[in-house]
């Protein structure tokens, strides 16, 4: 199905994207300056003046700026495909993302009405100016919480999945050696392990894996500022020193002006009105990072970045790709008219108990709220998104979940079977973990790791894996369990776990 | 993009139900055959040259195409030939990788020209038992069209009427220079409207209010 034509609608879209960018107003002046160089002759112009913005770094940033847009461009695709088909391919799963996404509604409008809590409120100008004024330290005068309840929580949306089926598969075999043994029924392609191991070669025992040391030089690659070297360097692990860097040239997330600009909006629309999900987000910080040993500190920043990650609508963009859809509402009055419809929140994306986890690990990194800000809304748009919406993507929850299930059962079938026998099926213990990408299970310097993969390998099967290596080194004290909360037990504490050995035993050591 | 077609540049073509092949006895289907036959036959008389062929997949692992077809219009008998042979549709047999995309399959691909072709057979298998049913869903033809001639677009721009006689200017600016300048303006303009960005202003209320009904369930 190769064709050579088949690239031009990809160039096209990401020309048509890049066009009119503040990059490409940047790119032009420097071409127009650059005619004043005594190299850039008339009779060579174009070659000369593309030499410059080569030499320059110019030609860099705008490869850094494809290299993103192909990683949030939409799959090649037949032209005539419709937009939601785009989003999910297959009708049943988004038929249930879309029931799913009822239930959540509905539990948002009944809070509100019970709770006499408005969905969006504008503030009074004394309540914006004090807002105003403790905006750095809005985890000392916390409103009143008790009313308020999460949306849902990861457990609610696992029996969701578990319901999942497809209505054309036939599952009517009796329970044999090929049956699954899991909770997920749906046969989605995932790797095994053959399949991992030539994907995550560069994880293999012979070679060394980084993150521990600490370089004080600068590596070449950030001197470079090459987004596709950084990714491929992220693999092996970062340098703690260079994490950062590392992490925004790989998202290409920048902090210049216009980025400082945006968060200053955004915090606007925060100052304007008081939306509902504001006290859930406060609500979910309290119960999550703030509890937490390694987290509690950031509190304020994280009510900062949540809060104008609601007011965003720059992250509306990633819904072309996800199979989720933003929730709408009218304004009061004129219910219907298209003229007065809005989106809730503004960016679309309700939160849900533990979502403040996906920013908490970031703030060991960036302690700019506006860098900060920005490197993790690109993680969301890329990743994070993946870990709460019902589609058939390869990094999508439902995926991660059942290859889980698979590698267990493949190479570990004694304890699956045993686990399953007590009423303990893996997967009702593994799935809060997968969903917040280990965030707040691991130690903070081994999740950084973890997540130094996912960005080095575009993918979030390596949570899927590790989940399995967790598995697999508490196998013998699993096998003596004999219920649930024991079993839930025996897992309760991974802070003392080291990730990349038990990821690399796993995958390079395992007897196939 | 030359794939804008629409569905109104698609043939007229009855596409007939599938027929399940069996081994032996047409009675017993208790075990499920991995294969089946779609028949898409063109209106009688009325063969056409194929530019493509697009359908939707409903969990068919492989297809190939048979044309019957004659060499040229109107001469010859008609004989039937295969133009794709076991296209894989679904990475996996076993599991839903492209059991639900939309495919495209262009002259180019196929391994005999389809030119006046009468009817269509498309022979879809699905080796894996883990489906209830497999098809193809809106199959849609699409005739080779010769590429129309380019017209030529005349060229208004550069023709400047040239003033003949420079009429008597007191105090008024040199017609040459405005024009020129109103020219310039003119070629901004549009090299704006061709730079339109894509980036959005990010208001998220309505003329600065957002006091909101309930979230619409529908």
């Amino acid at each position: 199905m190769e064709d050579g034509t088949d690239l031009s609608p990809s160039i096209a879209q990401i020309v048509q994207r890049l066009r009119g960018s503040h990059l490409h107003s940047q790119l032009e002046r420097q071409a127009k300056d650059c005619l004043h160089r005594p190299e850039i002759k008339l009779e060579s112009l174009k070659e000369d003046v593309r030499a410059f913005l080569k030499a320059s770094g110019w030609e860099k940033r705008l490869q850094n700026a494809v290299y993103r847009e192909l990683h949030v461009q939409l799959p090649q695709c037949h032209p005539t495909t419709p937009a939601e088909h785009l989003k999910e391919p297959l009708a049943y799963m988004r038929k249930a993302q879309a029931s799913w996404e009822k239930r959540v509604l509905k539990s948002l409008n009944s809070m509100s009405t019970e709770l006499g809590v408005p969905l969006a409120r504008m503030r009074p100008a004394g309540e914006q100016k004090d807002l105003t004024n403790k905006w750095n330290e809005m985890g000392t005068d916390e409103p009143d919480l008790s009313r308020f309840r999460p949306v849902y929580a990861p457990k609610d949306f696992l029996e969701v999945l578990i319901s999942l089926r497809n209505p054309n598969h036939d599952s009517s075999e009796d329970m044999t050696v090929k049956s699954h043994w899991g909770l997920i029924q749906v046969p989605l392609n995932v790797r095994d392990i053959l399949q991992l191991r030539q994907a995550y070669s560069e994880l293999n025992l012979n070679n060394g894996q980084l993150g521990i040391d600490d370089h004080a030089h600068v590596h070449p690659v950030v001197v470079e500022q090459d987004s596709a070297a950084a990714q491929q360097y992220s693999r092996r692990g970062c340098p703690t020193g260079l994490r950062s860097d590392l992490w925004a040239l790989t998202l290409n997330s920048t902090n210049q002006p216009q980025d400082v600009m945006h968060y200053e909006q955004l915090k606007a629309g925060v100052i304007q009105h008081d939306l509902l999900v504001d006290y859930l987000i406060y609500k979910d910080v309290k119960l999550t990072a703030s509890n937490d040993d390694y987290y509690f500190v950031f509190e304020d920043f994280l009510y900062q970045v949540m809060l104008c990650f609601s007011r965003d609508t720059a992250v509306l963009e990633h819904f072309k790709y996800n199979s989720a859809t933003p929730p709408k509402s009218y304004i009061h009055g004129k219910v219907g008219n298209e003229e007065f419809a809005v989106l809730y929140p503004p960016n679309g994306v309700i939160p849900f108990h533990g979502f403040s986890m996906y920013v908490a690990p970031l703030c060991f990194l960036y302690n700019e709220p506006s860098k900060l800000y920005s490197v993790f809304r690109m993680m969301y748009i890329r990743y994070f998104f993946r870990l709460h919406s019902i589609s058939s993507s390869p990094s999508g929850i439902v995926a991660l979940c059942l290859q889980f299930e698979r590698l267990l059962q493949a190479h570990l079938p004694q304890l699956f079977y045993h686990l399953r026998q007590i009423g303990a099926q893996p997967l009702r213990i593994a799935f809060k973990w997968m969903v917040r990408a280990f965030s707040g299970y691991l130690s903070t310097d081994q999740l950084l790791l973890l997540w130094d993969r996912i960005l080095g390998y575009d993918s979030l099967e390596v949570v899927a894996v590790l989940a399995a290596a967790v598995f697999a080194f508490r196998a013998e004290n699993l096998m003596e369990v004999a219920s649930l909360a024991s079993a839930e037990a025996v897992l309760a504490d991974l802070s003392t776990l080291k990730v990349m050995p038990l990821i690399q035993i796993f995958l390079f050591a395992t007897a196939i | 993009m030359s794939c804008s077609a629409d569905h109104s540049e698609s043939v007229d073509c009855t596409v007939k139900p599938p027929v399940f092949l069996q081994i032996g006895d047409a009675k017993g289907d208790s075990a499920r055959s991995g294969v089946c036959v779609v028949d898409v036959t063109l209106p009688h008389g009325k063969p056409i040259n194929i530019e493509k062929i697009t359908f939707k997949n409903y969990y068919t692992a492989y297809v190939t195409i048979r044309l019957l077809r004659r060499k040229a219009e109107n001469e010859g008998s008609a004989k039937w030939c295969t133009a794709l042979s076991d296209l894989a549709l679904m990475d996996n047999p076993h599991t839903e990788g492209g059991s639900q995309n939309y495919f495209s399959i262009h002259r180019r691909q196929m391994q005999v020209e389809p030119d006046h072709v009468e009817s269509l057979r498309l022979i879809l298998r699905q080796p894996s038992s883990a489906w209830r049913l497999f098809n193809l869903e809106e199959i849609r033809l699409f005739p080779h069209k010769e590429p129309a001639p380019v017209k030529e677009v005349s060229d208004w721009l550069s023709n400047l009427i040239v003033v003949k006689q420079p009429p008597d200017l007191e105090g008024l600016p040199d017609p040459q220079t405005v024009s020129s300048s109103i020219q310039q303006m003119w070629a901004l303009t549009e090299v704006m409207q061709a730079n339109r960005t894509t980036a959005s202003i990010g208001r998220f209320d309505v003329d600065g209010c957002y006091d909101i009904n309930l979230l619409s369930l529908t």
